[in-house]
């Protein structure tokens, strides 16, 4: 004791009376992890960098940024041409809030693919949907701060929606608003907002870590890891994957940032919001588009729902839907990789879900095929939304009771010690 | 294996969709054709030469109707003029101060430290004066439109005699480029608006691609220095990557 | 830290090194990016641009004082009488806390220009009030002689003279 050096000894007394290194140490030091992840299995950790990424430069824009409809443009580009930095942090802030959605779909895809959503992770997987509508309010008020001509009528259009509410839904809209359309205490109260949700999103990831740390990751093949010999410790095997992981992503995150960081947004952002003048195209992000598809698909009345309101109940059904799996799917099989049909239809829901959003950028009454003129975007976005649903409320039970599985290994470490391969899917 | 089949068929489905759709231009404007720029790829610069002929061509021909608030005279430094040069091209325009001691505004030559004065006193003002429509702000045009730069060169070019069958409507003009063919902006560039200090003869085509140029810089000044970080950066995360990747397999060694 | 059997001696050279080399980068990296999110607090372009003022002279009246607005901060210009200036030379540098000659406070002798703020702890000291034939500030006492010098009071140093010029005899450029 008397030769640690004075860094050990603070450490264990702050450690006796808050056992802050020893949690440390079993959260991701000999965390035991299964040792066949995959490289999809990067995409959780890449999602909390970019959440730090996001924080980091939010609250130091927040120091330039002025959120009134009189200056709000007007400090965006002072945070553009004068802050020093300025242009970097602006640039990596959009971009990163792409970066975390392209980073959570895979992640939640990969949840879909192996069944890490099935018993006993149930929990986990409601967390992480909640992360995720989080995610969507976040961005969504964050998209509307710079006040552009995008800004201002995404919000209009988004807030608008929920006059479709039966009886008292015109009242939640001047609520939201703070007036009889979207101005300064729209703004105002998403930038509080925006502010706020965040650490909202830190408190659900906590949460979610806490949950995944009971029963640990699942894995490729979906078998409960076994002792010592299905698992590794945490670090250095982890830590350091997760770093390479890192590093492709910073490739790729900044070859955009630096290169091409207006690629994603669009170009209507840089004009002033005009409360007198509609864009030719309202268009969310990329990341809402599939979303918008859905809400768009419904076109008629039904009953004494109005078209709108079926659009937006569809649009929240869709991600709602997802709570559900967990007791949608009953396979005995947890992961697709011994499910074959399954896995083919993952992957018809991986293109369904791109069609969605093709779907979402165009105008509605565009044809698809430049012959026919009565197949529009509309109609494929139709079909695209009733098979999504379908995929959740029909196929997934269904194969869960039908499905010929393929057998199933009873031991994690043997075909990994067997193939020699190990991490790759 | 399953996933790489699958993967596939993601990417193929995504691609032919793509293809099909194709990025289109506002409503029924035509494609502007793709020039060359100095600006764009990597090692994208801003032409001094040109972006200087470009300020010649906005203060003298553009700032009539065109304001450029996010603009200061000291900015122009960049663009290669020094604080004399800067100092005359700015004592050129008349900004607002005020109010003095008797509570009244006044007009005074403007100095470095000042924006790029507005042409209007206010929006309506400007719409007045521009067959009801507003000149809008040249500060971000470039990045304010889809493809800016070759768009607003095909634009300053674009301005032909209207087909037979277009009905104008009053006060507009016609150019191709624009979406709906009708454009409230006259055409601004005929070849021999300016005289150029550095003595390159003009036309049209060299007056838009300097402007366009000088343009450009107005929507970004710091690009080049986005680019040459951008340089730095992409190299070193090359490196640190391949030490990351390298320790991995190394620290799996024993696993694999 | 990590359990790697060793592979020979060379080997595990190699190994640390590799280890060494990639938590520097790393570490390099990680400083590079933390850079920005703190030089973005200093002063940005366009308050750095803000850095001269032209104040016009002619209207100074001899014994007046003015205040100006320079880099958010007060600049009192005042245009000396004779006898103010004549005070000011004759003190000797041993009575001062902060020994500066009149002489090297000003470019011309009638015109004395100076940062309003007390140099103790930042409030503005008022003209003409204080022992000294100068300024007094109210906060804590400190007197100011008729160059601006402290003579009495907590202030450690005199009023500091900002950078400016004579643009022509009646128009000074300050910073």
């Amino acid at each position: 004791m008397s030769d640690s050096s004075m860094f050990v000894r603070v450490g264990k007394w702050i450690d006796y009376r808050m056992p802050i290194f020893t949690m440390m140490n079993h959260a991701v030091v000999i965390y035991r992890t299964p040792r066949n992840l995959n490289y999809w299995w990067n995409f959780g950790s890449l999602a909390g960098l970019v959440l730090v990424i996001q924080l980091a430069t939010g609250i130091v824009l927040a120091m330039h940024y002025t959120p009134h409809v009189e200056m709000a443009f007007d400090s965006t580009e002072h945070i553009m041409r004068d802050v020093n930095y300025g242009w970097l942090l602006r640039y990596v802030h959009a971009n990163g809030a792409a970066a975390f959605f392209a980073v959570v779909y895979i992640h939640i895809f990969r949840g879909l693919y192996y069944g890490s959503y099935r018993e006993p992770r149930e929990l986990l997987w409601w967390l992480g949907i909640f992360i995720l509508l989080a995610m969507m309010a976040t961005a969504f008020m964050g998209y509307v701060l710079p006040w552009g001509q995008m800004s201002f009528w995404a919000a209009t259009v988004i807030t608008n929606l929920f006059s479709a509410i039966p009886l008292v839904g015109t009242d939640i809209v001047e609520w939201m608003w703070g007036g009889f359309a979207v101005g300064n205490p729209t703004l105002q109260r998403f930038y509080s907002l925006h502010y706020l949700l965040p650490f909202v999103i830190v408190a659900l990831v906590v949460l979610h870590l806490w949950a995944l740390h009971r029963f640990g990751s699942n894995n490729p093949i979906g078998i409960e890891t076994k002792g010592d010999k299905d698992t590794l410790p945490f670090h250095p095997y982890y830590t350091v994957k997760d770093l390479y992981g890192v590093g492709v992503f910073f490739i790729a995150f900044f070859a955009f940032v630096f290169f091409a960081p207006n690629y994603m947004g669009h170009p209507d952002n840089y004009i002033p919001a005009d409360p007198l003048v509609t864009p030719s195209h309202i268009v969310p992000e990329w990341y809402f588009l599939p979303f918008y598809a859905i809400l768009r698909s419904a076109t008629f009345d039904v009953w004494f729902l109005s078209a709108k309101l079926i659009g937006v109940i569809l649009m929240f059904a869709s991600i709602l839907i997802l709570l559900a799996l967990p007791w949608l799917d009953r396979s005995p099989v947890r992961s697709a990789r011994f499910r074959p049909v399954y896995k083919y239809m993952f992957w018809i829901l991986v293109t369904d879900s791109i069609i969605l959003g093709i779907v979402g950028g165009k105008v509605p009454s565009d044809p698809v095929f430049s012959g026919t003129d009565g197949f529009q975007y509309v109609h494929l976005g139709q079909i695209a939304t009733l098979y999504y649903f379908v995929h959740f409320v029909v196929f997934v039970p269904l194969l869960s009771r039908f499905e010929q599985t393929r057998p199933v290994p009873t031991s994690l470490s043997e075909p990994v010690l067997k193939s020699g391969a190990g991490g790759t899917a | 294996m399953g996933m790489e089949l699958g993967l596939r068929t993601a990417v193929a489905a995504t691609v032919l969709c793509l293809a099909t759709g194709g990025v289109q231009a506002a409503g029924n404007a035509e494609h502007p054709l793709t020039e060359h720029w100095s600006f764009n790829g990597i090692f994208g610069h801003y032409d001094r030469a040109e972006a200087q002929r470009g300020l010649q061509v906005f203060l003298e021909i553009c700032a009539q109707c065109h304001g450029a608030k996010y603009l200061r005279y000291g900015d122009l430094a960049d663009l290669g003029y020094d604080e004399d040069q800067i100092d005359a091209i700015a004592a050129q325009f008349e900004v607002e101060d005020g109010p003095d001691d008797e509570g009244e505004m006044f007009m005074r030559a403007a100095r470095p430290t000042d924006t790029f004065p507005e042409p209007y006193a206010n929006e309506k003002a400007a719409a007045a004066m521009n067959n009801g429509k507003a000149p809008p702000d040249l500060s971000l045009m470039v990045k304010a439109r889809h493809d800016g730069a070759n768009y607003i060169y095909a634009l300053m070019t674009g301005y032909d005699e209207p087909p037979e069958e277009l009905e104008l409507s009053d006060g507009l003009t016609y150019n191709p480029y624009f979406p709906s063919h009708q454009i409230a902006m006259p055409q601004p560039l005929w070849g021999e608006d300016v005289e150029y200090a550095d003595g390159t003869e003009t036309s049209i085509e060299q007056e838009a691609r300097d402007v366009v140029t000088f343009l450009a810089w107005a929507s970004e000044p710091g690009m080049e220095r986005r680019k040459n970080m951008g340089l730095k950066v992409m190299l070193f995360v090359l490196i640190m990557t391949g030490l990351f990747y390298a320790t991995k397999r190394k620290v799996w060694k024993d696993v694999h | 830290m990590t359990d790697n059997t060793a592979h020979g001696p060379d080997g595990e050279a190699r190994r640390d090194f590799l280890y060494l080399t990639t938590a520097a980068v790393a570490t390099v990296g990680t400083v590079a990016a933390v850079w920005p999110l703190i030089h973005q607090m200093n002063p940005a372009r366009d308050v750095l641009a803000l850095a001269s003022t032209e104040v016009d002279l002619s209207a100074i009246e001899i014994g007046q004082s003015i205040k100006v607005m320079w880099r958010g901060k007060p600049v009192f210009v005042r245009h000396r009488t004779a006898e103010e200036i004549a005070e000011a030379k004759a003190v000797p540098l041993d009575d001062l806390r902060d020994p500066q000659p009149d002489g090297e406070r000003v470019q011309k002798a009638q015109w004395l220009i100076m940062v309003g703020v007390c140099t103790h702890l930042g409030c503005i000291p008022l003209g003409d009030a204080g022992e000294y034939g100068g300024w007094f500030c109210p906060c804590h006492a400190s007197h100011y002689d008729t160059s601006g010098r402290i003579r009495k009071g907590p202030a450690p140093e005199n009023l500091l003279i900002p950078e400016y010029v004579f643009l022509d005899d009646t128009t000074v450029k300050i910073g």
